[in-house]
């Protein structure tokens, strides 16, 4: 393993809420120094980090690797480059792969398979029910053995209540958390798009925000009855972050995240039919986009995550209702979360906690940049623009409303196990 | 954001949605359609407006009317048509639309009349389609009808000329109606003050007020004094879904009879796209009556079809 010196860089350790310049020594996967070299180091590589912030690297929260059963959308191995490309050094992968990682046999596989690629790390999530399919609990605690660190449906929620409660008591009695997107199907039916005048006026067919807020007080009451630990995944509207920050007040064991591109877009974006805005949840009124933002600001949102979705153009091309949802964003969480955090006066140690230290904290270690913490590190330059292109992206899927934008922030360098893994 | 119906120059290049038009540009429609009309009547002869053009009729999901009216207003103009009746099925794949236009073009297609069952469809088309090459909505999901609500249009200044002097309702299934969208946006621009429709809450969108529009839920009401009154079609799918009980309360309560007739204008005229219900949305005695001017639509819908197939072709010909 190599020693590494990492020069000149501005420290931002979100986790302690400090920022300094001041050099940083890797040695064995972990943190040697900070300041001043260890006693008896000898830098392997040096890493000349002048004008870069060094920063814990990033925990994504959701992302969709496509691996096993969607490898004509993205493999692994492409994700896993785009990840690293993107500051990204631990990768929370969503159950809804085809098979579902409902078996322990295939989170073995996927853990193996991503150690292999000695990228970014994976957490892989389970699947709640077997094959998402709403009926039958998977064998969790084998899961959990197997590496899994929480349980989630994906996008396909738990219609049949009963299910859900046994599901949630089942896992409150290993201490397990479930990641849920609250969701009322029956509500959602084949709606495509918030349920506003935007979409009256286009005549798609809406999806209310009762479809969330009605989810959310279901998952609320349950949780009051089990106990389980709940993570709300990709909350949508401002009535639905209401209904979260009035229970956190009350104290329930419950934390949410929301996406990157629901913090900067609105429903009134799709514009004439653009199926890159095409979300699950839905892109919804810009008054909900303000309350995302006021609620990340607030604390009310805990983490904000990726929610990468390769999409590739046949998938996109066609009429709005037919396309398929999401977008890439493993390249996209640290730029478009910077750029929250400079439209609101965010500080960068508060910004950075959002997609390291919090999320981080939910997979059980610690993110920051004190001596023995894992030497899992972002170098970038916050002030460097660069534009989002097809060519200029790693990962599979090209398709995000951000394409051809320009964005903030470049990563350098990303270091995993104290090992770099991509420079630029 | 840039107009997608619209050339470099501001000109008309595609219809797709009658949203977003000037009232320039819709009045151009009408009054190159009145040169296709002599008393209320098409003018029997035909015109070189489209000559060399190749006309192809994409039918995504059923249509008689609008297709027939479509091939006759093209041939009328001199176009080669072609009619191809392509059932989407659910699993149909997207590539299948473009890669069927791609096709199309490379069989020397001019203009596309799309009809689809998926809003934006048409939008779609559009963004694809060679330079040169222009898109007719002819329907697109909830979204867009706007030949339909242009031949409207016609009917209105035929009957009653100024629109800034009519109170119009349109009456039925809004939620589904893209003939009612295309209406709303048309009558807007054209300056008609006030535009109401008339519904049940389950068949209204949401936030339809924003539209522009005043909102009745009783036809009592919402049908006095109007000078115009639209009905729309109301599909039987929509007793399943929970949108109705029956077509029996729909008729007591929001079908079109003389009675409830009486409370507009006198001189109100009484329009329907087609297919009618009768005694459904409409009683035949209305259908049939002296205010109805539903087969006037008809007629007058060659003549706006054949204008807008000409103002496009026009357009993107003195643009090469």
């Amino acid at each position: 393993m190599k020693n590494i010196h990492i020069q000149n860089g501005r420290l931002v350790d979100p986790l302690a809420g400090t920022e300094q310049q001041a050099d940083l020594f890797v040695a064995n996967g972990k943190i040697a120094g900070i300041g001043t070299a260890p006693a008896g180091f000898v830098a392997d590589e040096v890493i000349d980090a002048s004008g870069l912030i060094v920063a814990p690297g990033l925990v994504d929260f959701a992302a969709r690797l496509r691996e096993p059963g969607n490898e004509y959308k993205a493999t692994l191995a492409s994700e896993m480059a785009a990840a690293v490309a993107g500051g990204v050094t631990s990768v929370v992968c969503t159950p809804d792969t085809d098979p579902a990682l409902d078996e322990v046999g295939l989170v073995t596989m996927l853990r193996q398979r991503s150690k292999t690629l000695d990228l970014a790390r994976v957490y892989p999530v389970g699947a709640l029910t077997v094959g998402l399919k709403g009926k039958q609990i998977t064998e969790m605690a084998l899961l959990k053995d197997a590496g899994c660190v929480a349980f989630s449906q994906g996008d396909v929620p738990i219609a049949d209540l009963q299910v859900l409660y046994r599901a949630m008591q089942y896992a409150a009695n290993y201490g397990f958390e479930l990641r849920l997107r609250p969701e009322e199907a029956s509500l959602v039916n084949d709606g495509v798009a918030h349920d506003g005048p935007y979409a009256s006026r286009l005549g798609l067919t809406g999806i209310p925000v009762i479809a969330e807020t009605i989810a959310i007080a279901q998952i609320l009451q349950l949780v009051k009855a089990t106990g389980c630990k709940v993570h709300l995944a990709r909350v949508s509207s401002a009535d639905g972050l209401a209904l979260i920050r009035a229970a956190k007040q009350e104290g329930l064991p419950l934390t949410c995240d929301v996406d990157i591109n629901h913090i900067h877009l609105a429903d009134v974006d799709i514009g004439f039919f653009d199926s890159q805005f095409r979300f699950d949840p839905p892109l919804r009124a810009v008054s909900d986009r303000d309350a995302i933002v006021a609620a990340l600001n607030d604390g009310t949102i805990d983490i904000v995550c990726s929610d990468h979705a390769p999409v590739d153009d046949d998938g996109k091309l066609l009429p709005f209702a037919q396309a398929e949802r999401g977008a890439t964003g493993l390249e996209l969480l640290l730029p478009l979360t910077l750029a929250w955090a400079s439209r609101n006066s965010i500080s960068l140690p508060a910004a950075l906690a959002k997609i390291s230290t919090v999320p981080a904290k939910a997979l059980g270690f610690e993110a920051g940049l004190s001596v023995g913490m894992r030497a899992d590190l972002v170098l970038f330059n916050a002030g460097e623009a660069w534009q989002v292109t097809p060519a200029a992206l790693k990962s599979s899927g090209k398709n995000t409303p951000f394409l051809n934008h320009e964005v903030v922030g470049r990563v350098r360098h990303t270091v995993v196990k104290g090992k770099v893994v991509y420079s630029a | 954001m840039i107009n997608p119906q619209l050339n470099a120059q501001g000109e008309l290049i595609h219809l797709l949605t009658t949203e977003g038009l000037s009232r320039k540009i819709l009045t151009q429609i009408l009054d190159k359609a009145a040169e296709f009309v002599k008393d209320g009547e098409l003018v029997n002869q035909k015109f070189s407006d489209l000559a060399g053009a190749s006309v192809f009729n994409l039918f995504f999901e059923n249509s008689t009317r609008t297709r027939t009216t479509f091939e006759i207003a093209a041939k009328r103009l001199s176009a080669d048509v072609s009619s191809l009746n392509i059932q989407a099925s659910s699993t149909a794949k997207g590539e299948t639309l473009l890669d069927t236009i791609h096709n199309l073009e490379a069989m020397g297609a001019n203009l596309f009349v799309v009809r689809h069952s998926e809003s934006g469809a048409a939008h779609l088309i559009a963004r694809h389609v060679k330079p040169g090459v222009s898109v007719v909505n002819a329907g697109d999901g909830r979204h867009a009808h706007p030949t339909q609500a242009m031949l409207d249009m016609f009917t209105i200044r035929h009957y009653k000329q100024d629109f800034t002097k009519l109170r119009v309702a349109i009456v039925g299934d809004i939620l589904h109606s893209r003939v009612a969208r295309s209406q709303i946006h048309a009558l807007s621009t054209l300056g008609c003050p006030e535009i109401r429709v008339i519904a049940p809450k389950t068949l209204l969108p949401t936030a339809v007020e924003q539209l522009g529009v005043h909102v009745y839920h009783d036809m009592a009401e919402g049908l006095k004094d109007v000078d115009v009154v639209a009905m729309l079609r109301l599909q039987n799918e929509r007793m399943s879904g929970a949108y109705l009980p029956s077509t029996q309360e729909f008729f007591k309560y929001y079908g079109l009879t003389e009675e409830k007739l009486a409370l507009a204008k006198p001189d109100a005229i009484v329009m329907h796209p087609g297919p009618m219900n009768r005694g459904v949305e409409i009683d035949s005695v209305v259908a049939d009556g002296k205010q109805a001017v539903i087969l006037p639509q008809v007629t007058f819908g060659i003549a706006v079809r054949m204008a807008v197939l000409s103002i496009v072709t026009a357009n993107q010909r003195s643009a090469k």
